[in-house]
């Protein structure tokens, strides 16, 4: 099976947050949840570069550690999910998350969250059937089950969000970083994967 | 006349406005020719070198701008995350595991060798008030709060090793909701008991030299001299500042998870998770040992609590001085016991 990643090249990222639209379309998230966001660095200043950041589904990932009622599992895609159904909103992911994906839908006060939301890479989740409406309703959209990849990479205006099996997007990486002549590395890779991209 | 007088200040500043713009293209057009590289790169990237990710990611999260309203957010990459996960799943638990199962290991090897502390020539015909109804029911207020907070509060540190795998995942999530929730709200009564306790019972646990006597001395426990105390004795009054102090820092650390990020950063969030979960371990091994000495460990000692009259000979026995005061006071008269 593939080993699906996120690759964000900064160099190209433009800032147009096409992804955070088209992931927030994809899935029907409620307000307030950004399961994908762009973070822009040095802002205003020499070396100023935008990185779009989702759940980077990690290896040995840090929420599944940390989770009180062990709520995470792995696909075969290595694809990080959730059942929503055993969450009880406790927080705890979003302290240990490297990349501040988990988010929760309710922001009132007394540690009421409701249940934690995240990035699914488009697959779905939980124990409902593939692409059913009750799959929708809690998780969005599994594109994967279509044989499709993540909405927010398939819109990505200037390619720079990469998605798919993480030895194909690497290498793409590295050619254009070969082919230009720069590039300031695969954003979160070295977090997530414990690897980083050697061009 | 006029009109020269007119034209002529335009003519000048036509040329010194065309001096400006000739001397200011000439110059970058030579910085720039001085900057750029022999073979010019493509693309829009002239600063490749102002930024590479391992340069900028580190051990303090990494914040940018965001144009969504979650100031969260803005933190890019924070691998803090990592000592946080490493203690929840290693260290919290053997702290855990040394603050409770520990805990009870020592109090029943304490019950094998010294055996349940008796009164000292049994009991006696009379009883004396010790807690009148109100300071009982701020104990038992803090005491009941505080049992449902360190079940919950454990559920969360050892549950998913101790209970998932008895209960499965479903039962057992709908439990840690409930105890989550518990956990939240029973908070409230546990603050307003611990705020009760300062407002009556602080005068009363003002350290004294006569405490390190008592500490000295085994407190009657590990020998069988009594030392003499006050209403509160020296192991009583360090009962007293650990359920002020820790339950003054807990409730602290408590409300700012209630609220989260209300007063702080992913930093502070962590770190406050950690001190709240530690301290409340540490809470657990001290109030074990007070909760068995105040019932089984100790004939008594639970009378106290229960009906607030203690027995005389106990107290006499207990808390010398502090019966001498009322006896001098002559407000708590002792009777006979029913």
């Amino acid at each position: 099976m593939a080993r699906m990643k996120f690759l964000c090249d900064a160099d190209r990222c433009i800032e147009c947050n096409a992804c955070v639209t088209a992931c927030k379309n994809a899935n029907e998230v409620p307000w307030g949840i950004n399961r994908r966001r762009v973070v822009t660095i040095n802002d205003g200043k020499p070396g100023e570069r935008s990185v779009s950041m989702a759940c980077m589904h990690c290896n040995d990932a840090p929420c599944a550690a940390v989770c009180p009622v062990d709520c995470f599992y792995t696909t075969a895609d290595h694809v990080v999910l959730h059942n929503k159904d055993l969450c009880i909103g406790c927080g705890y992911c979003f302290y240990a998350c490297p990349f501040g994906a988990p988010q929760y839908p309710k922001t009132t006060n007394f540690g009421a969250r409701g249940k934690m939301d995240k990035c699914t890479y488009c697959s779905g989740g939980g124990d409902e059937a593939d692409g059913s409406a009750a799959e929708y309703a809690k998780y969005g959209a599994n594109r994967m089950a279509e044989g499709k990849l993540p909405l927010c990479a398939e819109m990505c205006s200037t390619k720079s969000l990469l998605a798919g099996d993480g030895e194909i997007i690497a290498a793409i990486y590295s050619e254009r970083v070969k082919t230009r002549g720069y590039g300031s590395g695969a954003w979160g890779w070295n977090t997530a994967y414990q690897e980083t991209i050697n061009v | 006349m006029f009109d020269s007088l007119s034209r002529r200040p335009r003519v000048r500043l036509l040329g010194c406005f065309v001096a400006l713009l000739l001397a200011m293209t000439t110059n970058s057009v030579l910085a720039q020719n001085a900057d750029r590289p022999a073979t010019p790169t493509t693309g829009f990237n002239t600063d490749k070198a102002e930024v590479h990710e391992s340069e900028v990611l580190g051990s303090a999260p990494l914040v940018g701008r965001v144009i969504i309203p979650d100031a969260k957010s803005a933190v890019l990459v924070q691998e803090n995350g990592r000592w946080f996960r490493d203690y929840r799943r290693g260290t919290q638990i053997w702290i855990a595991a040394a603050a409770v199962p520990g805990m009870i290991g020592l109090l029943l090897l304490f019950r094998l060798i010294r055996g349940r502390v008796m009164i000292e020539g049994g009991r006696g015909a009379q009883v004396i008030l010790r807690f009148p109804a109100f300071e009982r029911f701020m104990h038992w207020l803090t005491a009941f709060s505080w049992c449902i907070l360190a079940i919950s509060g454990l559920n969360n540190v050892a549950g998913r090793i101790v209970l998932l795998p008895l209960l499965g995942n479903e039962n057992f999530s709908t439990l840690s909701a409930w105890l989550k929730y518990s956990h939240n709200f029973v908070a409230f009564p546990f603050m307003m008991g611990v705020v009760l306790m300062i407002l009556v019972w602080l005068r009363h646990n003002i350290p004294h030299p006569r405490d390190i006597e008592w500490f000295a001395k085994g407190g009657g426990l590990i020998g069988h001299e009594h030392p003499p105390s006050g209403k509160f004795n020296g192991g009583q009054k360090a009962v007293f500042w650990i359920v002020v102090l820790f339950g003054t820092c807990l409730s602290l650390s408590g409300l700012a998870m209630l609220f989260p990020f209300s007063v702080t950063d992913i930093a502070g969030m962590q770190l406050i998770q950690v001190i709240h979960g530690g301290l409340a371990l540490l809470m657990m091994a001290v109030m074990l040992s007070h909760i068995y000495i105040g019932s089984v460990g100790m004939e008594g000692a639970i009378d106290a609590m229960k009906t607030g009259e203690v027995d005389l000979n106990w107290a006499r026995a207990h808390h010398d001085l502090w019966v001498e005061e009322e006896m001098k006071k002559g407000t708590i008269q002792p009777h006979a016991a029913e």
